[in-house]
């Protein structure tokens, strides 16, 4: 079987996902498109050299609709011989792009895939892409379908973290994304996003708000009380898992992932195709899994998946240097400690999106670049990549080093 | 052509007045042979081109209370037998096409294309009110017990007959689900303001009203079946379709516990009918009708809430050789809690009341409360001033039993002690008249052991009241050894008189409501005992269908009082008849805890000032081990609570303290609250077939111990595959609609 392994990674900076945000006037095609070109032009990808670009977008409608990733590729001058496919697996999307990549490399049927992945929040709107899920009765009993909020919050219940221990942890994100800003950490994959001129529009992330404290945190009103409340959805929490007496709401904007705009793309290819393009491996994919997990807590399939990844790729949780789990809302993360008895100095080391923003596409793709670019950095080997996917799902990446 | 069941009648302007008027029926209902007639009725005045229009009115004091629910039933029988004889897809296209026949009919009214008004005048109730939504004007009468409404869900259906399409069109969805859901019959004023009616006026002038409208060339098409057509609350598929659809599915949840799934087919053809243009929204609406009708949990709703509490209400366990007593003046002896209830429901009932108490004072108080609680209906809008006044004007407090001298029924509600009971009881005999019957409302004592206090056991007989009185809809009649059935028909008439449903049962401890809640009682405390999380204990016995929790339940009877009968029992009957750690459990919580329940603010449940009850966080230092909740099974702990009542009601069965399979299955919903979707605990154990209860019970009893062994009688019916309505088939049911 042949190998899959990253070449190179790029992600544009991420942009505040509303009206006033940086990257509001940039189409999903432009943001999609500087992305891919970045790939291009520092790959030296010849045109019609790769095998298909597949991105990850979970709202893709009106102007994300009817395959992005085809029009991206062609706006990108990848050659019309190079196809596209938009794919969605909700927040995952983007690690998804990077694993079915991944995929049709090791079967031997493609040798050069572009995974990655676009959102522009801010134009689209989360939710607009519309699904049967939270809307027809069938599907919406069936899996006790509440908002991923309301859902966070049963597990800061059930698990037992209090406000203080998330707001804690939203804290430490923006700091360390400050940290790793400040140090540059993230220079080498960020493509700065430019306007028909050349003249940048953006080049930083901009939902970061390294001034975060305790108190400024503890400030906000929980996000989700009056949701659980009158819409009913506490009763269906609490009904899909009865030894919770009330639901305590804890989470808000402040320890949520942002809701940004952005776009990440993420070059894969065999051994031979790298040759051929002249560029070095920089890690190959170990292993990957997909899973389904309790759709009423919703966000915890990043503990279900990793066991199941972890057994595939024959590995302990210990062996890993690094993790890297999307930050949706603090008790994800927080939960995903707990269930492996973590020490948080590996886990999302340079922030994550409760800092920087969840592009919710693009993200999975923007994740594997961060800790692959901070295992370099810090000369270590092997990283996970996970993330909690809507309607219980979970996806997970074991990359190594070569 | 025959005209039975509506006569016509064409006016000079061609209109066309439809008047129902079944023959030997007070209500019109809709029969197959009414539904037939009405379509023969609109093929007539279809064709006829000097027809201009159609009024449909009633000939009686109501329009109708709707479908003949007999006649769905019967919908069923025959399906049985196509089963058999064509397989399960040919019976399952006949039940689907005999059952959307009037939901067909109406939408033939509702495009024949020329205008069809209808004029209301009463009740206007489920497939009635169908019928008026699919007339294109509406005129109701403004006398005030015009009632209009969807009321299927109540027992387990759903407007199948258009009214969750049309409904749908008419408000916003939103609205139209709460509307479905809730089954509320509206008045006028409300049904106005919401669109439902075009008009209301005076009785005389409804058909009028309803001649000018067709006149003045009032439209046959509905906004529905005209281009441009706009939903009011916007498509399924829009923000405001997202406002709607998330929430709703999670109000559905948290109001039924998915339990209901009459309720949840409203929510599923309302959201798949928007989506469709009418013909195919009413077709969906059919499919989910056929299904819903087939469900058990309808058939034992519609058997249990209509058709038994119907014939319970009425009195069918009344002696029919004794005739009608009238009972004007009530005497109630004891003005605690208990009595004052009993004397403010008398009260409101127009009888007149004895409220006795060994002191003025004592007596008083018991009357402020019916000041209370009739002060509490004016301040909700639904009494006048002058109805208090009235009220209290019935009701004579007193201390002085002389009073009772004329009273028709003494009903004693004093302290549950044999001691103080007899000497009431020899007080009370000796004023009234010989042939008074006396009743007792205690909840404990047996009932012949206090007749053995009378001279007259013949004439004494026990009536339960369940508190709070004026809520509790259950009345258990005791019957002692020696009660003659004069006072039983005299018992039976009072409580039909205060609009409350008797069951009637024989002597025995607990007698038969209670038993039942001591072993939901009991599941409850063990499960703490065994470390189920306190909050699972609670939340999955409402997910079973139950309407309180055990623990909660328990705070409210009062932790103390629960103990005490706990040790009455343990005293009279041996340490055998009692759980050792349920006693246990209570003497920590009432002895060294000193939490006693709601009334001292402190039970299982603490219960700060002005603010929400939450689970007493001690309790988990009360649990000998605690279960990671992930582990327990959450459907057996359901199963766990139903069962245990269940089979407590089958001993009683057994027993011979319940006689009539209808009182065991009514007297559990309304009395305590048995999961009213399984139509009662033996409609519940017939829903899965004696031999599935049977199986279920033994692995209960293999987990948890003999206290859900079975009784024989179930070994023997569960041998036979017998069902508990086909042993013990209740006396022949007389005919009623819905």
């Amino acid at each position: 079987m042949p190998e899959a392994f990253i070449y190179d990674a790029v992600r544009t900076p991420r942009g505040r996902g509303k009206p006033d945000g940086a990257l509001h006037e940039v189409s999903s095609l432009a943001l999609a498109t500087t992305a891919l070109e970045a790939l291009k032009s520092r790959s030296n990808l010849d045109s019609g050299v790769v095998d298909d670009v597949i991105l990850g977008c979970v709202d893709a409608v009106g102007e994300a609709g009817g395959d992005i990733a085809r029009a991206a590729a062609i706006n990108a001058d990848y050659g019309t011989s190079v196809p596209g496919i938009q794919i969605n697996r909700f927040c995952a999307s983007g690690l998804d792009a990077i694993n079915m990549a991944a995929g049709q490399i090791m079967a031997g049927q493609h040798d050069l895939v572009v995974g990655g992945g676009v959102e522009s929040m801010s134009r689209v709107g989360i939710g607009a892409a519309g699904g049967a899920w939270p809307m027809d009765p069938d599907i919406a009993l069936k899996s006790y379908f509440m908002p991923q909020g309301v859902s966070a919050d049963l597990i800061a219940t059930k698990y037992g973290f209090s406000r203080d221990e998330v707001d804690a942890y939203a804290v430490e994100s923006q700091k360390r994304a400050k940290a790793a800003w400040d140090d540059g950490r993230f220079k080498d994959s960020i493509v700065p996003v430019k306007d028909i001129n050349g003249i940048t529009i953006l080049d930083r992330d901009e939902h970061m708000r390294p001034e975060t404290t305790m108190q400024s945190l503890g400030a906000l009103k929980a996000s989700f009380v009056q949701m659980g409340e009158m819409g009913g959805f506490d009763a269906v929490a609490i009904q899909a898992h009865p030894e919770v007496e009330e639901i305590n709401h804890v989470h808000h904007a402040g320890n949520s992932s942002g809701i940004v705009d952005g776009a990440a793309a993420v070059l894969l290819g065999t051994r031979e195709a790298g040759d051929r393009i002249g560029r070095k491996p920089r890690a190959r994919i170990r292993a990957f899994a997909n899973i389904g997990s309790d759709p009423a807590l919703m966000l915890t399939g990043p503990v279900d998946v990793t066991k199941k990844v972890l057994k595939r790729a024959g590995m302990e949780i210990g062996d890993l240097d690094l993790i890297e789990i999307n930050e949706a809302f603090a008790s994800v993360v927080l939960r995903f400690q707990q269930a492996f008895d973590l020490d948080l100095a590996k886990v999302n080391v340079n922030g994550g999106a409760i800092a920087m923003g969840h592009p919710l596409g693009a993200t999975g793709a923007m994740i594997t670049g961060t800790v692959l670019d901070e295992l370099e950095r810090s000369g270590k080997s092997t990283a996970l990549i996970t993330l909690c996917i809507g309607a219980g799902m979970g996806t997970a990446t074991i990359i190594e080093r070569v | 052509m025959s005209e039975t069941n509506f006569r016509t009648e064409t006016d000079a302007d061609g209109i066309v007045l439809v008047t129902w008027d079944m023959p030997s029926r007070s209500m019109n209902v809709l029969t197959a042979e009414a539904i037939t007639e009405l379509g023969e009725i609109l093929d007539r005045t279809t064709a006829d081109e000097a027809v201009k229009g159609v009024v449909v009115t009633s000939g009686k004091n109501a329009f109708s209370g709707g479908a003949d629910l007999t006649m769905l039933e019967g919908i069923g029988k025959l399906a049985r037998q196509e089963a058999v004889k064509s397989g399960a897809e040919a019976a399952a296209k006949l039940v689907f096409d005999e059952s959307r026949k009037l939901s067909q009919l109406y939408r033939r009214i509702e495009t024949c294309g020329k205008p069809w008004a209808v004029a209301v005048n009463g009740v206007c109730l489920g497939g009635a009110f169908e019928l008026a939504l699919a007339c294109h004007y509406r005129v109701a009468s403004d006398d005030p017990k015009t009632r209009l409404g969807l009321p299927e869900v109540k027992v387990g259906l759903f407007p199948g007959a258009g009214g969750t399409q049309r409904i749908a069109r008419m408000m916003p969805a939103s609205d139209a689900l709460q509307m479905l859901l809730k089954g509320d019959q509206l008045r006028t004023d409300r049904a106005k303001a919401m669109r439902l009616i075009d008009e209301v006026v005076p009785r005389d002038q409804m058909v009028e009203a309803a001649k000018t409208w067709i006149r003045n060339g009032g439209s046959a098409v509905k906004p529905w079946d005209q281009d441009g057509f706009k939903l009011p609350g916007g498509p399924v598929w829009s923000k405001g379709g997202f406002m709607t659809w998330p929430a709703a599915n999670a109000i559905y949840r948290r109001e039924t516990f998915g339990n209901y799934p009459g309720a949840r087919a409203i929510l599923k053809v309302v959201f798949e009918g928007l989506q469709l243009p009418m013909d195919r929204a009413l077709t969906v609406e059919s499919r989910y009708f056929a299904h819903i009708l087939q469900s058990k949990e309808a058939a034992a709703m519609i058997r249990s809430l209509f058709v038994s509490m119907q014939e319970l209400g009425k009195g069918a366990r009344r002696p029919k050789d004794v005739p009608p007593s009238s009972i004007k003046k009530v005497g109630v002896v004891g003005a605690g809690f208990m009595g004052a209830g009993i004397a403010y429901v008398s009260a409101l009932a127009g009888l007149e009341v004895v409220l006795v108490d060994r002191d003025q004072a004592a007596a008083d108080k018991g009357k402020e409360h019916s000041h209370k609680l009739m002060t509490g209906q004016i301040m909700k809008g639904r009494a006048k001033t002058a109805d208090r006044d009235a009220l209290l004007a019935r009701i004579e407090a007193t201390p002085d039993y002389q009073k009772l001298g004329d009273c028709d029924l003494v009903i004693e509600a004093v302290f549950e002690d044999p001691k103080v009971k007899a000497e009431v009881i020899g007080k009370v005999e000796a004023v009234i008249d010989k042939d008074v019957i006396f009743g007792s409302n205690t909840s404990t004592l047996p009932i012949s052991g206090l007749a053995a206090s009378s001279e007259r056991a013949d004439q004494f007989i026990g009536i339960h009241f369940f508190s709070p009185v004026e809520k509790m809809l259950l009345v258990e009649i005791i019957l002692g050894k020696e009660t003659g059935d004069k006072a039983l028909a005299v018992a039976m008439d009072y409580v039909r008189a205060i609009k409350k449903t008797p069951i009637v049962v024989n002597d025995t401890r607990g007698f038969y409501a209670n038993r039942c809640v001591g072993a939901y009682l009991l599941e409850g405390h063990l499960m703490l005992d065994e470390g189920v999380p306190p909050a699972m204990i609670e939340n999955t016995a409402k997910m079973a269908g139950m309407p309180v929790g055990p623990l909660s339940l328990t705070d409210e009877v009062a932790v103390d009082l629960a103990l005490k009968i706990l040790k009455a029992a343990e005293a009279q009957a041996g340490p055998d008849a009692i759980n050792e750690r349920q006693k246990e459990l209570l003497v920590t919580l009432v002895e060294k805890e000193g939490r006693l329940g709601r009334k001292n603010g402190k039970g299982f449940y603490d219960y700060p000032e002005g603010g929400k009850k939450k689970l007493w966080p001690g309790l988990k230092d009360l649990q000998p081990v605690s279960r990671d909740a992930d582990s327990i099974d959450v459907a057996e702990l359901k199963h766990r609570f139903l069962a245990t009542q269940a089979l407590e009601a089958v001993r009683t069965v057994a027993e011979g303290v319940v006689t009539d399979v209808r009182e065991a299955d009514v007297g559990a919903i309304i009395g305590f609250g048995f999961a009213p979707f399984t139509g009662g605990p033996l409609s519940w154990i017939d829903g899965m077939g004696t031999k599935a209860f049977l199986a279920l019970v033994k692995e209960l009893e293999a987990k948890h111990g003999p206290r859900f062994a079975a009784p024989k009688l179930l070994e023997e019916m569960a041998a036979k595959d017998e069902t508990f309505y086909g042993r013990f088939p209740p006396e022949a049911r007389e005919k009623e609609a819905a």
